[in-house]
């Protein structure tokens, strides 16, 4: 099967957008001329001129606001909002106007917008530039929201996203863009509220999703070569809507449960999932459900301090080990 | 007051029934609400009606409207049925939203009325990304934004005005200066004092201040607007000064302002300015008068009987229309 990064996926699957519908545009800061400050829109101002690729103020609430507007009126905006950090500077936008209208208007209206992002640390930006706030957005009613770890996941859920009149908040981790994976040239689209069982195991479920994936296979790599431990990885890819009854069976499986996020564990959306998880199968458990998340500080920009602040697979391995005696 | 030359009978008769239909509604909801029959937060539009029906009344149906929390009297010159209003503003199933909106949330998608918008400036960036969707699409269709004199203070006034203009957007941003937002008096909220407009220089927009009072100013200040937009030489700002006779809302108990201020300002009562202009150019007879005031008063409380008759949403609604 051909190979492709995760960057390309996400960029086949716009060009799709936008060469299948006139209603799809682009826009967002420096999506045009200087090609996506992540390169994801590399060439498509030369391909599909200014008028569909919308370079922008430096102004998030307009730029979503916008394309709400745009969306009321019958077209299909794909925004691009920098980094999630930037997202708080539309919060009033995404969460006031796109995730209600429909609703307040009994459905007089829909908003049908993507609104692509990009999360996670693990590049030493500090403490503004490296959060992860998709969990955030997870827990509003109106919103959708895609965590892509594969570019396999990346350009279905892309497809499915497109074809959705729902607000979608679609985050891209920072440090995936560059990741390889097999994308077959066959049309297909992966459907939002499926997770993916990553990696087989009967001892212990790690729900992971976006970046943490990585670290929960890496986890379940060690987990078997040194223990001899068998870990099932499963990939959440969308946090809105769950499909928790993936993790259920898992957990009913394994009695076993660790949820990985990069989010702060503190009120972080891994919480809402590790309660689920007691409610839907408390008498499968051995033992509480562990979570694993970023440290209760800002990220910072030292190397050994971020890495010592963010989730890690060595964290995955031990949480594992004191939660269960694994 | 100056008589625009072309105003007709018909006309002349129009804007009045319509001012005095947002007056009586209004009027009816305070008592309603102080009945308990309407809750929330409820903000009359009293005093300020000759901006929304002067300048409502110029556009075309493809036109959008869009507007703040104080919603109802855009809404009524939008033309919106008076009863599915009442009965949104009561909560029950017949309302524009069944119910799930409130006084503050009307939408009626069929007049191209997107909306009262209740966070102070939302309703600026959607109004530039409605006129967005008509410029990329080629359409003839002007963005009617309504904001007050606080929303201007917001981040997203500034970066709405700036984008609309930069993209030369089909939008009359039509700002209701009624000298508060809450008990805010302008002069100690913005830094330009309380003759706004100004502020559409540094964005290049052409402005223009007019008197919100006089319902026959504003279509006229709003006609040209249209004019300008049509062209497709970016938006235009009015700034149409204007003052509410009650509180900001009915929680509001006024303690920030003299009410010699509100009998100065009654003297400008917009209904009241216009009939004696309409009686002297002969447009109506006091008979004709007494048939629209009969008219309307009939038609509120047709509106009211309609609400208080119309049932509650059922419960199995609440999860409809979360998602499309
Ligand atoms: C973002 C936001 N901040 C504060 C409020 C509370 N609030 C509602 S209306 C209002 C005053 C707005 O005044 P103005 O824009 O002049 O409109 P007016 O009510 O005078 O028509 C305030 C502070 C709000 N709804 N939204
Ligand atoms: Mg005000």
């Amino acid at each position: 099967m051909p190979e492709m990064t995760m960057r390309e996926a996400i960029a086949r699957s716009l060009r799709e957008g936008l060469d299948g519908d006139s209603r799809v545009f682009l826009m967002g800061e420096d999506v045009g001329a200087y090609d996506g400050a992540y390169a994801v829109t590399r060439g498509f101002l030369a391909d599909y001129g200014p008028e569909r690729i919308r370079d922008t103020p430096i102004a998030e609430s307009v730029l979503v606001g916008s394309a709400v507007g745009a969306a009321m009126a019958g077209l299909k905006p794909i925004v691009e909002i920098m980094t999630i950090n930037f997202s708080l500077l539309a919060m009033d936008q995404i969460v006031n106007n796109a995730a209600k209208l429909r609703y307040m208007s009994n459905g007089q209206f829909s908003v049908p917008i993507v609104i692509r992002t990009v999360t996670g640390g693990g590049g030493q930006l500090g403490a503004t530039h490296s959060q992860s706030f998709e969990g955030w957005f997870a827990s509003v009613p109106g919103l959708k929201v895609a965590v892509p770890s594969t570019p396999y996941d990346a350009l279905g859920l892309l497809r499915s996203a497109l074809k959705d009149d729902n607000p979608i908040i679609y985050a891209e981790h920072a440090m995936l863009y560059g990741m390889r994976g097999e994308v077959p040239d066959e049309w297909y689209e992966v459907p939002f509220g499926q997770a993916a069982i990553r990696r087989p195991g009967s001892d212990v479920t790690i729900v992971a999703y976006s970046g943490t994936v990585r670290i929960a296979l890496e986890a379940a790599e060690t987990m078997a070569s040194s223990k001899g431990r068998e870990a099932e990885v499963i990939d959440m890819r969308t946090l809105r809507p769950l499909d928790l009854d993936t993790v259920i069976e898992s957990v009913k499986k394994t009695n076993r449960a660790v949820v990985v996020e990069e989010a702060w564990s503190v009120g972080g959306f891994g919480a809402e999932i590790a309660s689920a998880i007691q409610a839907q199968a408390f008498d499968h458990l051995d033992g509480p459900v562990a979570r694993v998340g970023s440290l209760d500080v800002p990220v910072p920009y030292a190397q050994n301090l971020e890495a010592a602040v963010l989730p890690s697979s060595q964290r995955v391995v031990q949480a594992i080990e004191d939660t269960f005696g694994l | 007051m100056k008589v625009a030359p072309k105003l007709e009978k018909t006309q002349a008769v129009d804007y009045y029934s319509q001012m005095l239909l947002i007056r009586r509604f209004e009027e009816a909801s305070a008592r309603l609400y102080m009945q308990g029959k309407i809750k929330g937060f409820l903000h009359l539009y009293i005093g300020e009606e000759a901006i929304a029906v002067g300048s409502i009344s110029t556009l075309s149906e493809q036109d959008y409207v869009i507007t703040h929390y104080r919603d109802h009297g855009h809404a009524l010159a939008r033309g919106m049925d008076p009863k599915v209003i009442m009965a949104e503003l009561f909560g029950k199933a017949t309302g524009s939203s069944g119910g799930k909106g409130g006084s503050m949330h009307l939408f009626d998608a069929s007049r191209n009325f997107m909306g009262g918008y209740a966070i102070v400036g939302g309703q600026l960036p959607i109004a530039v990304g409605l006129a967005l969707a008509a410029k990329y699409r080629r359409e003839d269709r002007t963005v009617l934004c309504f904001f007050g004199d606080g929303a201007v203070n917001e981040g997203e006034f500034h970066e709405s005005m700036n984008l609309a203009s930069v993209w030369q957007l089909p939008v009359i941003f039509m700002l209701e200066n009624n000298l508060y937002g809450m008990g805010s008096y302008v002069e100690r909220t913005h830094a330009g004092g309380k003759d706004i407009y100004h502020v559409a220089d540094a964005y290049k927009i052409p402005a223009a201040q007019v008197d919100g009072m006089d319902v026959l100013a504003v279509r006229e200040a709003t006609e040209e607007a249209l004019k300008r937009v049509r062209t497709g030489s970016g938006p235009v700002f009015i700034e149409a000064m204007t003052y509410r006779f009650r509180g900001h809302s009915m929680a509001d108990p006024v303690a920030y302002r003299e009410s010699s201020e509100l009998d100065q300002w009654r003297k400008e009562d917009p209904i009241e300015k216009f009939k004696v202009v309409a009686l002297r150019e002969e447009f109506v007879t006091d008979d004709e008068l007494q048939g629209i005031e009969a008219g309307v008063q009939a038609t509120v409380e047709a509106a009211i009987r309609f609400a208080e008759e119309s049932p509650e949403p059922e419960l199995d609604t609440l999860h409809d229309n979360v998602y499309a």
